[in-house]
């Protein structure tokens, strides 16, 4: 049999995977095993897929994605710790033909942030909001988030998440979908390839509500590890997110067409 | 006597540990000394660096361009410190990973396998402290006595039973530096 | 002598807090001081003298919570850098405007706005000028040490209820993250809630019957009474600069050339000075530890023993020169140096500055 030659491997017809233009080439900064950069890219592609590319303003949170701004190869602005969705109504208001996105950690969202978080959700704000819930303060070294779980260790909560003494975990896209300005709300994750395959279509479904103008906001949260926070490998971690994480944060849709669901 | 140095290598290496443990051992005998790290997220699997101060006098600046003593462990650091030993100065450094040796000859320069021997002991962990050992045989600046001292002070009650090994480790570092140039 | 121990600056920080009798400390992670909150925690104080920590869900909340605390009658602390210190503004305007007594940290960062982690003293106008709204001071301590990061904390709770003031030690991402040697003070008992009650007659503890009520307020929509209000703080304002300058002198006795430097600067131009001096120049420093007050008099005063140059360091784009200018203008010459955005100056740069910029001319 004849050898085959790099060039005639690498043929547009054999292509099978292409990394989206979206994400620009700069290597991520993330732990590696981290699900910020498959968060990233599913969101990337769900906009490259809908040829949202020259439409579409993000807005970059205060924590480890910080710097999604340097990965995500359209416009982009960065916030305020927690204050994104109140840039992205700012954006929103006056560009109403565009899609506006925040990405924002836990910390970001659910501490910091509460107030903008909610009301942006109670105004019915035509935004999509991508919530990565690691359980944990990631970007500056692992201290207790709104998430974290009770009794679970942090470089703020050493003993464990004392409840009585530091309240309980903040199930924030519940919250949200109790808002009636919320129109879509999903919880997923991006552990497996499954879970990747469904987190996409929620993001996709976020996105296509902002394009067909849906009444309300659209909420997907993805919940993550951060092994370097919780001071595991990354498949301990992952193993960990679905032992713990995963029956306190439940996967699935929680609001469709602005209905509750169940 | 003022001893200004700086250890530089990746995050995982123990540098700022070594750092603190020499720091310890100067309050030990009644110096000054100041520790001041390399910090923020850079750090995750990166370079490190601490500059080190042990001192008989108050200690002014913490933050130095230029040193008494270099010791540097991976390659990123020998390109970024190397010219930062004071004319006379000492460098020491783990050729292990090493693809540029140093080059200055105004300075001395000594090696020490601080990889190859933690391993042969055993333990990779040990590492800084068989570095810690040959740059003590380099330059006494603290006695062996007051690193132990030092150390049962820095460590848990829980870690005294590992110090026997460490002191195993410094005198490893000890016997086995040499001058390179 | 106390315990000697080898601490990070904002180690010692939040050890002092819990030495010095603190009731509360409020915090929300940031670096380069999250060593403060998280030493507490692992500290848990509340089990070795009483003291609450709390994580805030942001450093607005700290705030104020601080406020309610310290209009209680206790002893609390917060401690932040630079983009979380801005957010506390408005919480600091109010409690100078109510006259309450707090201890907190600046742990400063490079900026403006998100910045770097790296180390800087640019809040300086923010720190001694106002930062929040109104007419309104707070005492500004900066250590140049992991000791005075302990000792400024006990220092701070004695100005701030003294004077019922806000106390900023101002530190920088240097002195925060650095570990030196520090001799610990002997642990002061906290306060016990009579002698609270006893003490600060104007906190809220809850009205005896028959006894007036106490009011923590900064509004007053009569205007008179609240220009009224404004000249009790300025003639306070006024005793506090009469009486709390604090500042320090090296090598100034013959000098010529002076360095003037807070903080970790100052720890930099005092090598300066030695590097100076082995090249034959007649330099000295002059450390600011009180920011405000301003120690301008003991400057000007200085000045006049035949000073030829000031050289301010700080790392900033100059903030303090402003001050210094202010106290020795038209006695010598005045210059600024200092790197900035999250990069520290050497050793060496500075006494070239002071070489270039006030020497050499
Ligand atoms: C006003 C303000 N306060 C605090 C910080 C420090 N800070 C940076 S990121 C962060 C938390 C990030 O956690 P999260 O949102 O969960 O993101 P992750 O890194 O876990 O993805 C904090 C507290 C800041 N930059 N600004
Ligand atoms: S610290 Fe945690 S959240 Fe941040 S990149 Fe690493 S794993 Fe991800
Ligand atoms: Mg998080």
């Amino acid at each position: 049999m004849a050898t085959v030659t790099l060039q005639e491997i690498i043929k547009p017809e054999n292509l099978v995977y292409k990394k989206t233009d979206l994400m620009t080439d700069k290597a991520l900064s993330y732990c590696p095993g981290c699900g910020h950069g498959t968060a990233h890219r599913i969101t990337m592609e769900v906009l490259e897929e809908l040829g949202m590319e020259e439409n579409t303003i993000g807005v970059a949170p205060v924590g480890c994605s910080v710097l999604a701004y340097e990965f995500m190869n359209i416009d982009m602005t960065q916030a305020a710790h927690g204050r994104a969705p109140a840039v992205a109504t700012g954006i929103k208001r006056v560009w109403p033909n565009k899609i506006v996105f925040t990405y924002q950690g836990d910390g970001d969202l659910a501490a910091i942030g509460t107030a903008e978080t909610i009301h942006a959700c109670n105004r019915g704000e035509k935004i999509v909001i991508i919530f990565v819930n690691n359980g944990i303060y990631g970007m500056t070294g692992g201290q207790m988030a709104p998430t974290t779980l009770p009794g679970m260790k942090s470089s703020t909560s050493p003993y464990g998440r004392e409840v009585e003494m530091m309240g309980n975990p903040l199930k924030m896209t519940e919250l949200v979908a109790q808002l009636p300005g919320t129109y879509f709300v999903s919880r997923q994750a991006v552990h497996t390839p499954a879970a990747v395959r469904r987190a996409k279509k929620a993001i996709r479904k976020a996105f296509e509500n902002q394009r067909d103008n849906k009444p309300g906001l659209s909420f997907v949260e993805i919940v993550s590890n951060c092994n370097s926070g919780w001071k595991m490998t990354p498949t301990d971690a992952n193993k960990w997110m679905e032992d713990n994480m995963f029956p306190f944060y439940p996967l699935g849709d929680i609001k469709m067409d602005g209905q509750l669901l169940k | 006597m003022t001893e200004e140095m700086i250890i530089a290598g990746f995050g995982g290496q123990g540098v700022l540990s070594m750092g603190k443990i020499l720091a310890y051992s100067g309050i030990m005998q009644d110096q000054e000394v100041s520790w001041m790290p390399s910090y923020g997220p850079e750090m995750r699997g990166g370079t490190a660096n601490v500059v080190v101060i042990v001192s008989d006098e108050r200690i002014s600046s913490p933050v130095l361009t230029v040193f008494d003593t270099a010791i540097i462990l991976n390659q990123q650091s020998m390109d970024k410190f190397e010219k930062s030993v004071k004319p006379g100065g000492v460098l020491i450094y783990d050729p292990n990973g090493i693809t540029h040796h140093p080059l200055r000859t105004d300075i001395n320069i000594f090696q020490i396998e601080g990889a190859r021997l933690a391993s042969e002991m055993g333990n990779a962990k040990i590492f800084n402290m068989v570095v810690l050992g040959a740059y003590l045989k380099v330059k006494p600046v603290v006695k062996i006595e007051n690193v132990i001292k030092g150390l049962k002070k820095s460590l848990p009650e829980r870690y005294h039973k590992l110090i026997p090994m460490n002191e195993d480790a410094l005198n490893m570092g000890m016997k086995n530096v040499v001058k390179y140039n | 002598m106390g315990e000697l121990k080898l601490m990070k600056g904002n180690e010692a920080l939040a050890e002092a807090a819990i030495r010095a009798g603190a009731d509360a400390y409020f915090g929300y992670p940031i670096t380069p001081q999250s060593e403060v909150i998280e030493y507490l925690m692992a500290e848990k104080p509340w089990e070795r003298t009483g003291m609450v920590v709390l994580q805030a869900e942001s450093e607005v909340a700290a705030i104020n919570m601080v406020y309610g605390a310290a209009g209680a009658g206790k002893r609390v602390m917060t401690s932040s850098s630079s983009p979380g210190v801005s957010l506390k503004q408005e919480g600091l305007s109010y409690i100078a405007g109510s006259e309450l007594p707090c201890v907190y940290a600046n742990v400063v960062r490079g900026g403006p706005g998100l910045g770097t982690i790296q180390p800087s003293q640019a809040d300086y106008f923010q720190s001694t000028k106002g930062g929040g709204h109104g007419d309104y001071r707070q005492i500004v301590l900066a250590p140049a040490s992991v000791q005075e990061m302990s000792d400024f904390v006990k220092l701070g709770f004695e100005l701030a209820f003294k004077y019922r003031i806000a106390v900023l030690i101002l530190s920088d991402g240097v002195i925060g993250q650095m570990m030196e040697k520090v001799e610990l003070f002997d642990p002061i008992p906290r306060m016990t809630d009579d002698e609270i009650v006893e003490k600060y007659p104007w906190a809220t503890t809850g009205k005896k019957k028959g006894t007036a009520r106490r009011i923590i307020t900064s509004l007053d929509l009569d205007s008179h009474k609240m220009e009224e209000h404004n000249h009790h703080l300025q003639a306070k304002y006024k005793t506090i600069s009469e009486n709390e300058v604090r500042y320090e002198l090296f090598d100034c006795d013959d000098a010529e050339y002076i360095f003037v430097a807070y903080g970790s600067s100052a720890r930099i131009a005092q090598k300066s000075v030695q590097l100076a001096r082995a090249k034959g120049i007649k330099a000295g420093l002059f450390r600011l530890i009180s920011l405000y007050p301003f120690p301008g008099k003991e400057m000007a005063a200085l000045c006049k023993k035949g000073v030829k140059g000031w050289l301010a360091v700080e790392m900033s784009a100059g903030q303090m020169v402003e001050d210094v200018m202010l106290s020795v203008k038209g006695c010598a010459k005045v210059a600024h140096y200092g790197r900035y955005g999250g990069i520290v100056h050497s050793p060496e740069e500075v006494l070239h500055a002071m070489e270039e910029k006030i020497i050499g001319e």
